[in-house]
């Protein structure tokens, strides 16, 4: 199909894409993709990690050449060679990170952004009326290290309006917002798309685009599998169509007998490390053995400070503010809690659970080396590190060449199967792990949470940190969630309704909510 | 059109290559600016670089230089892959000397085989305190060792210099500023007869194969590189970043320690106002030539030590000045760094990036 300002309709689309192709080496990142957005349409485009959907929008929006393939907006061929050239378009962007400096304010933040210089006040203007027509509550003044990260979501929505785009591109808007967050954000949407400005939505979250979306181009392996009415089409065949498989179903071994308790945490506290870093306060929960507790909540609420604490990464003063199978170990390193049967996983896969220069074999040393006899007397044993290495690529299918190669080389995916393989290779009697299927195609992720759940089904306790509420109700048998470093009392999942946890993800716990505390949603 | 492009992995051959690339360029222009100046270019960079391996007579001489660059750039290296940067080897290893020759005067008219052990022993512990300084200032205070070592090391030379026009100073020694010349029992032994090869050039090799040995088979060795590579991740590993800088301090200063006592004990055999004559400095250029590795270290110190070998040939060849030893081994590392683009960047001829055509 190819642009044709003639089309059956008068207004021709807002944006046609025919034969867009994009390689890198050893990868074909865009083959041969083909799609249209029409005036005022909210157009999704799904697809997993990998599947080329962050490549096809930088090209959209001139971060990036394709190497074949032809653009064109509004009727006529255009070329975009740099996001300048978009945004003189009209093409607004919103990326998945946001770019703001911490230290600063609202309105200069939204200056910062902007192409050209605009005057102060009458900058303040129009933020004002822009925030004023699509009711948007931000306080323009404000630093924005004092924001919740759905307020600094729409700094960067308000940049983008100011500009009066004809297409918007949201890249996984809704990763780190709380249900209430993101039902605001999509009343936002369908104002801008009612006003006749075109979205571009790039999601995984199949409920969300069926929601919010009027159709769905779905790319799988960089290239174009379907296009849908996603209001027609259910989420299990959406989700067949993205991965290209069948959906396979965890299969819960949980026995429902839970044993003693493993972990007790009590009063635990640490101030968060300056400038940005949250304060844990006052945290209690315990895990038993065979269950998975979850700790749902927003990104930046304390969630790697709890990771920290509980790893030994940062000690506390209290020494029985951490108690593992009835030791206490809050004021014990790293290692030492390790050797005890606690081990954990943090959320950055890349310099922090791994080291990505490193091969597979040499990263199995870095925590394994404390529970299983990879170096006795300080003496790495290559043989046995390699086929402890080889033991977790086996068992854990992970796509490699072999021990040998680098952490780096595996896609994000592989090295978290990799990553949780060796821990859960080590048989912990708790494993704590934050963000496990963070940025992973779905067949991991299944994998992954399998894993969990069977470790846990073997009488450990498991531990579950994560943003992703869906996950964390699929594996949990218990949830608490954290907000400003504060941990909610954990309560049976079963008993919970989605709107309740968003509200405690928001901060507001049940009645404890103090007057005058202000909203964040 | 020329242009950089990034490569997906860096390039192991390019991490090789690019100490040998950096050599060649500084022969050729070392060639074009001495010829540019007048002298005989071409003949100095071949006197410089190659005469030294040519001529067997030359190569206990390019021993003697190559043990203490390859001793304190072995105990640089490993901090340097801990990103520990200890820029103060030359301070080092003027206070080792100087520990050193404490216990030798000390020992004055003694004799007994433990005397040169003693004075070892007080070199790698006088480095080590110089060295313990900006550890102490980093790990408490946060200061960067850069700064720290470097201008400690300028407070060594003053100690020394103090010393040998002061209480040092020899007094059979017609006032010269120097101390006494060391008995046979404080010198390092000569290995092979008849030339000037001592104790400390086989030595230096076996602490490379002791180094490379750490680096590679201990957690020791890896809790550095891991430390220097990914600080979070060796935090997450148990790995203390604090332990690990005192512990790669010590060691490069304690080995630039013992560089200086057995340069002091051995072509020197006693300290002159004349002993620092920048090995702690060209160290840093041996550590980065040998990639960091151990045994490219033991090359690289042969490299740099033929520079001082082929100077001091060409001073009396073409006539070159003392300072041109100096302008070829700041050439090297220049190019050194700069061809070290190369390992994560290629040059690409092309004619102009793809772009979107518009049909």
């Amino acid at each position: 199909m190819t642009a044709s300002p003639h089309d059956r309709t008068d207004t021709p689309p807002r944006l046609v894409l025919s034969g867009i192709s994009k390689s890198f080496p050893g990868v074909k990142a865009n083959d041969d993709i083909s799609f249209s957005v029409k005036p005022g349409e909210i157009h999704a485009l799904l697809g997993e990690n990998g599947a080329g959907k962050s490549t096809l929008v930088k090209i959209i929006y001139g971060v990036q050449q394709a190497d074949s393939g032809d653009i064109s907006w509004d009727g006529k061929p255009v070329s975009i060679p740099s996001p300048k050239a978009a945004r003189r378009l009209g093409i607004g962007m919103v990326f998945q990170h946001f770019s703001l400096f911490d230290a600063m304010t609202v309105i200069e933040n939204i200056a910062l952004g902007l192409d050209e210089a605009v005057d102060r006040d009458e900058l303040k203007t129009r933020v004002a009326k822009v925030l004023q027509s699509y009711s948007l509550p931000l306080d323009p003044e404000r630093e924005v290290h004092t924001l919740s990260v759905g307020e600094r979501q729409r700094i960067e929505i308000v940049r983008c309006l100011l500009q009066k785009p004809k297409l918007l591109i949201m890249d996984e808007p809704t990763s780190v917002l709380t249900p209430q967050e993101v039902e605001r954000l999509f009343e936002t949407l369908r104002q801008i798309a009612s006003e006749g400005c075109s979205i571009l939505y790039i999601s995984h979250k199949l409920h969300e685009i069926k929601a919010l979306c009027d159709t769905a181009t779905i790319l799988r392996a960089g290239r174009v599998v379907a296009t849908c009415d996603p209001r027609q089409e259910t989420t299990r065949r959406m989700a067949e169509l993205m991965i290209g498989a069948e959906l396979r179903q965890i299969e819960n071994a949980h026995s429902g007998r839970i044993g003693k308790r493993r972990l007790i945490v009590s009063g635990l506290s640490l101030h968060g490390e300056p400038p940005f870093g949250t304060s844990l306060r006052d945290i209690s929960f315990e895990a038993r053995a065979g269950e998975i507790l979850g700790i749902a909540g927003v990104a930046g609420n304390g969630q790697a400070e709890l990771l920290g604490a509980l790893s030994g990464e940062r000690l506390s003063a209290v020494p029985n503010a951490i108690m593992l199978d009835g030791k206490s170990v809050g004021s014990e390193g790293a290692g030492e809690r390790r050797s005890a049967g606690l081990a954990c996983v943090p959320e950055e896969r890349n310099g922090h659970a791994a080291v990505p220069d490193f091969s597979l074999a040499e990263n199995a040393i870095l925590t394994a080396r404390y529970r299983l006899p990879l170096a006795p007397r300080g003496f790495i044993r290559l043989g046995a590190v390699r086929r402890f290495a080889q033991a977790v690529i086996g068992r854990f299918d992970v796509r490699t060449t072999g021990p040998g190669s680098p952490a780096r080389s595996l896609s994000g995916g592989n090295l978290q199967k990799f990553i949780m393989g060796r821990e859960i290779g080590q048989e912990p009697g708790v494993l704590v792990v934050s963000q496990p299927t963070w940025g992973v195609d779905a067949g991991a992720a299944a994998a992954i949470r399998q894993a969990l759940v069977d470790l846990a089904a073997k009488g450990s306790a498991v531990v579950v940190i994560s943003q992703d509420l869906d996950e964390l109700l699929e594996l949990a048998d218990r949830l608490s969630v954290i907000n400003e470093g504060r941990l909610s009392p954990p309560r049976p999942v079963a008993e919970l309704a989605i709107d309740e946890i968003g509200l405690m993800m928001g901060g507001i716990h049940g009645a404890a909510q103090p007057e005058g505390a202000p909203p964040h949603a | 059109m020329l242009e950089w492009r990034r490569r997906r992995e860096p390039s192991r051959a390019m991490l090789y290559l690019s100490p040998l690339i950096a050599i060649a360029l500084t022969m050729v222009t070392g060639a074009m600016v001495f010829t540019a100046m007048g002298y005989d270019g071409l003949t100095a960079v071949f006197d410089f670089f190659l005469v030294p391996f040519l001529e067997p007579h030359r190569w206990p001489d390019l021993g003697v230089k190559a043990a203490p660059l390859v001793m304190i750039a072995l105990g640089l290296a490993i901090g340097f892959r801990a990103n520990v940067w200890n820029i103060g080897a030359e301070g080092q290893y003027i206070m080792g000397a100087i520990a050193g020759t404490g216990v030798a005067l000390a020992t004055y008219e003694m004799s007994g085989w433990w005397i040169l052990p003693a004075m070892a022993l007080a070199g790698i512990l006088g480095g080590m305190a110089w060295a313990a300084v900006p550890a102490l200032l980093r790990v408490r205070l946060q200061v960067s060792e850069i700064l720290t070592s470097l201008m400690l090391t300028y407070v060594a030379v003053q100690v020394l210099y103090y010393l040998v026009r002061g209480p040092w100073k020899d007094p059979d020694g017609f006032n010269f500023p120097q101390t006494r010349m060391f008995t046979a029992d404080q010198t390092l032994p000569v290995v092979i007869p008849e030339t000037l090869v001592h104790l400390g050039i086989p030595l230096a090799l076996v602490i490379a194969v002791i180094a490379w040995l750490v680096l590679e088979k201990t957690t020791a060795g890896y809790a550095v590189k891991v430390v220097g590579l990914a600080p979070a991740a060796a935090r997450h590993g148990g790995f203390s970043a604090e332990r690990t800088t005192w512990v790669t301090l010590l060691i490069g200063g304690g080995l630039a320690g013992l560089a200086g006592i057995f340069e002091a004990a051995g072509p020197f055999s006693q300290l002159t106002p004349q002993f620092p004559v920048g090995y702690g400095f060209t160290a840093i250029i041996v550590a980065f030539l040998g990639r960091l590795h151990p045994l490219g270290i033991v090359l690289g110190g042969v490299v740099l030590a033929a520079t001082y070998v082929g100077g001091e040939i060409a001073q009396t060849t073409v006539r070159l000045p003392q300072a041109a030893t100096g302008m070829f081994q700041a050439m090297l590392l220049f190019f050194l760094l700069a061809t070290d683009v190369l390992v994560r960047y290629r040059i690409a001829f092309s004619a102009r990036p793809a772009k979107v055509v518009s049909r």
